[in-house]
């Protein structure tokens, strides 16, 4: 029973990350129509990134996040500016498509890339109190990974409040519910396009510092990322970042509890009869519009 | 005030629109009317920055639009309320609204803009926190004319407001387009309701399959046995 437990909470705190991982995916599919199959590889530059400034740098990773996510906003507005600024030039449906291959080229490319910079080598951000661990009656939580967990929810409820309150957030929100309708009240869609693919990548480099922290980088864990986090957006839905948040918490302890029933290997699996079921009974997702 | 002059446009490769010479002038009310697809929405697409036309000149003020973005038309003073209203559903009435202020043209005016809009339609002010998708056709059609009231417009644009709502509702939103041009908006509307449409405008033009075949004052419009037959019909007295 206590094996159980312990695996269930491992596996909310790793939901956590898909939650945040999924809210930049999200955000772009959302407001640019966009599916930038690229995002695992944006979390694992993000990963890189924090790796760098920990050691090199030598901060706190968690106060990195302070570097990582203003870098990766600008990597952000390169790639809209370098890449997808033309995809959305197109009608609706040939910007998924285009978006499709322009993801899959700009992955290899990071992929190999960071091979070739750093190795194929796993690495992770060692830090003076990573070991430490709370114990809960039987329950044994790692900090790193709860602190995680915490600055993942601050960053959601922040991104909240930034799209609620903020002018060029309710621009955002207005540009994914009609685009054309955000043009007539005089908003310039295109730079609510901008915006928003800016903050999804520097959501992205927050996830990959977290994921650096509490698990580990190396050039190939964007594949797996990028899945994780379609899973999620397709199971939360559009529109609510808060709703995205608990679906990542969702499949987390879907996966940890699937992984206890039906053993390791089945964790895998779980994001996938997920994925499927979810698309067949409910395709908008639990909180979509 | 409006000028367009001899405008052609097309989807892909259907033409839609041959030839369109027509104007508004400052204050007027005038009506666009014409059977479905004969290319209204498309003329005021064009207008509006959301259409790109093949050929011809749309002058706002002396100024061409051709070619400028939608957004910086809005910011020009141009303000379309597109056919089946295009709210932001997930938003609440307020939300919508401030929207519709968005344009720099438009930021310094919105407290001033939202009073005139709850002046002119007194049932939103009472939902301004409700979702849209939770009003009636009728209510929000009233935010669709309030939004685009909101951006502050020297001319409003009106792509078919009565379409699927209460006629006691189609009066209320047509007396509001009296009021709003009684401040001196230009109003543009297109309507199939041409009897509601030539009520209130001073002139009106007929589009048949993308061109202007009549035009004329709004009088001489009701009077033209053409406009009576195949629009308003035998029963048309008697409404």
């Amino acid at each position: 029973m206590s094996v159980l437990a312990q695996q269930l909470v491992l596996g909310l705190l790793i939901g956590g990350l898909y939650g945040l991982a999924a809210a930049g995916l999200s955000l772009v599919f959302g407001v640019l129509k966009v599916l930038d199959v690229a995002h695992g590889e944006l979390i694992m530059l993000g990963g890189y990134m924090a790796f760098f400034v920990v050691t090199l740098v030598g901060l706190d990773p968690f106060v990195a996040l302070l570097l990582v996510i203003p870098l990766s906003l600008l990597l952000g507005l390169a790639l809209y500016w370098g890449l997808f600024g033309f995809v959305v030039r197109a009608d609706e449906e040939t910007r998924v498509k285009n978006s499709l291959l322009i993801g899959f080229g700009l992955a290899l490319a990071l992929h190999a890339l960071a091979v070739r910079l750093w190795t194929a080598d796993e690495r992770s951000i060692v830090t003076s109190w990573g070991g430490a661990v709370i114990s809960v009656g039987d329950l044994s939580i790692p900090v790193v990974r709860l602190v995680s967990l915490t600055v993942a929810f601050a960053l959601i409820g922040g991104l909240h409040l930034l799209l609620a309150r903020w002018r060029w957030g309710k621009a955002i929100r207005a540009t994914a519910e009609d685009w054309q309708a955000a043009l007539l009240t005089g908003i310039d869609v295109r730079r609510a396009y901008l915006l928003a693919f800016a903050i999804g990548t520097a959501l992205a480099g927050a996830a990959g510092t977290l994921v650096t922290v509490g698990y580990s980088v190396s050039p190939s864990i964007g594949l797996e990322w990028t899945l994780k986090a379609l899973i999620v957006v397709v199971l939360a839905g559009l529109g609510s970042m808060i709703g995205t948040f608990v679906g990542g918490l969702l499949l987390g302890v879907a996966e940890a509890a699937s992984a206890a029933a039906f053993g390791g290997p089945y964790r895998e699996v779980v994001g996938l009869v997920i994925f499927v079921v979810v698309l067949v009974v409910r395709p908008r997702g639990l909180f979509g519009r | 005030m409006l000028e367009i002059r001899d405008l052609d446009a097309a989807y892909g490769d259907i033409r839609v629109l041959t030839g369109v010479t027509l104007s508004v002038g400052p204050g007027e009310i005038v009506a666009l009317l014409g059977p479905n697809g004969a290319g209204k929405s498309t003329l005021l697409n064009s207008i509006a920055g959301l259409l790109r036309p093949r050929a011809g000149a749309i002058r706002f003020e002396g100024e061409d639009l051709n070619g400028v973005h939608a957004h910086l038309i809005v910011e020009r003073g141009v303000a379309l309320v597109p056919e089946g209203r295009r709210l932001f559903g997930g938003m609440t009435v307020e939300e919508n609204l401030e929207l519709g202020a968005f344009a720099n043209r438009a930021r310094a005016t919105k407290a001033a803009g939202l009073e005139r809009v709850f002046a002119l339609f007194p049932d939103l002010r009472e939902r301004r926190r409700q979702l849209v998708r939770a009003l009636s056709g009728g209510q929000q059609q009233m935010v669709a004319v309030g939004r685009a009231l909101m951006t502050n417009p020297r001319l409003l644009m009106l792509d078919e407001p009565s379409l699927g709502i209460a006629p006691r509702l189609v009066r209320s939103i047509m007396e509001s387009l009296i009021e709003i041009n009684r401040d001196g908006v230009a109003v543009f509307l297109v309507e199939q309701n041409v009897q509601a449409a030539l009520g209130l405008a001073h002139r009106g033009y007929v589009l048949e399959s993308g061109r202007v075949a009549l035009q004329g004052s709004a009088a001489e419009l009701l009077g033209d046995p053409h406009v009576r037959r195949a629009y308003l019909g035998p029963l048309a007295v008697r409404r």
